[in-house]
């Protein structure tokens, strides 16, 4: 499955500044492996030693995977995984 | 309910001819309260239409002084207001804007020890602050009181907005249950701004106040607003009730506001 992966701008850096890439694979978890695999900048900004960073948040289209079936929601040709990274600034 | 003097009714007159707003939804914004917690980014341009707007009361928390280098977004403080308490130099700039508004100096540190009481006579909270601690305190006393909280946050080119009720959806600790650890997310003093990004959050913000207090239109209840201001890109996202949330979940244990530790420095 080709998937689309939103990035932030902080991010960016590590995929040759675009805003958006594509992944293959058939579940979130997948798709950020793959990922991972192809930027490994993004890899360890993304997970820790215990897995997704908890102020990450994944967005599938524009549902939280948190409420979804995690990281092992399936995705299907053309969806959108957004990465959210939680900011503070004011 | 009070009646119009002919200054209000010429002052009002691009609101009162919105059959929304009307002269009973200004005289609405008149008797209500606004808080801001931060004069900074957000909640400079927020204050100032708040107060052009008419909403009859401003508090104002903020603790600090203003300084050269907050003049490029913060547009409620001058080059003059330099070293003042960024409260009187705000309370300055809406008296000359409005001076019907009432204008309530908090000047002090949001604590564990003070947020109830602050919070306490505001119709609506609206966040402006420039750390996770003070947002996770707001937070949790806004979800005790039952408060709605008008949520901004900006980083480098992005922002994102949403209106956090705990009556009627989810608060922020559904959205960021944890706290990045110290060093993991760059400081706003460290990471730059861009200057005008706080200005577009901030006044979505006070939009989505204004139509709070009005009790029109939909507010951002359950969906988060994101802004990519390099792609000049809206991105909206849907925000759940999370039911094990740790400040206003079925088992929380909140009885009062607590404060959290975070160090704010930068990994680059």
């Amino acid at each position: 499955m080709a998937v689309l992966v939103r990035i932030p701008i902080p991010l960016r850096r590590f995929v040759e500044g675009r805003p958006v890439v594509e992944a293959q694979g058939g579940t979130v978890s997948q798709v950020l492996g793959d990922l991972g695999s192809r930027y490994p900048g993004v890899h360890e900004r993304l997970y820790d030693g215990s897995g997704l960073r908890a102020f990450v948040n994944i967005y599938l289209n524009n549902e939280d995977i948190r409420f979804l079936a995690g990281e092992e929601t399936p995705v299907k040709d053309g969806d959108l995984i957004s990465v959210v990274p939680a900011i503070a600034g004011g | 309910m009070f009646a119009f003097t002919e200054d209000q009714i010429r002052r009002y007159s691009r609101h009162i001819i919105l059959p929304e707003v009307g002269g009973k939804g200004q005289k609405k914004l008149l008797s209500s309260s606004v808080l801001l917690v931060g004069l900074g980014g957000l909640g400079s341009p927020a204050a100032l239409y708040l107060a052009a707007a008419g909403v009859g009361t401003l508090g104002l928390v903020d603790f600090d002084q203003v300084e050269l280098s907050n003049l490029q977004r913060q547009v409620i403080h001058a080059t003059l207001d330099l070293g003042k308490p960024k409260v009187s130099s705000a309370r300055e700039s809406i008296e000359a804007i409005n001076p019907e508004v009432r204008v309530v100096e908090h000047y002090q540190r949001l604590s564990s020890s003070n947020v109830m009481e602050i919070i306490k006579d505001y119709d609506v909270v609206l966040d402006g602050t420039d750390n996770f601690s003070t947002r996770f305190l707001l937070n949790d006393a806004c979800v005790l009181a039952g408060k709605a909280c008008v949520y901004g946050a900006v980083f480098r080119f992005e922002g994102q907005v949403s209106v956090f009720d705990p009556t009627r959806g989810p608060c922020y600790r559904c959205f960021v249950p944890q706290m990045p650890p110290a060093g993991s997310v760059p400081s706003c003093h460290e990471a730059g701004v861009l200057g005008v990004l706080p200005g577009t959050i901030g006044l979505l913000q006070a939009t989505e106040a204004i139509k709070l207090l009005l009790g029109i239109g939909r507010p951002l209840i359950g969906r988060l607003l994101l802004l990519d201001a390099l792609e000049m890109e809206f991105q909206e996202l849907r925000l759940r009730k999370n039911p094990h949330c740790p400040a206003c979940g079925q088992d929380a244990r909140l009885s009062e506001p607590r404060e959290y530790l975070y160090v704010c420095e930068s990994s680059g």
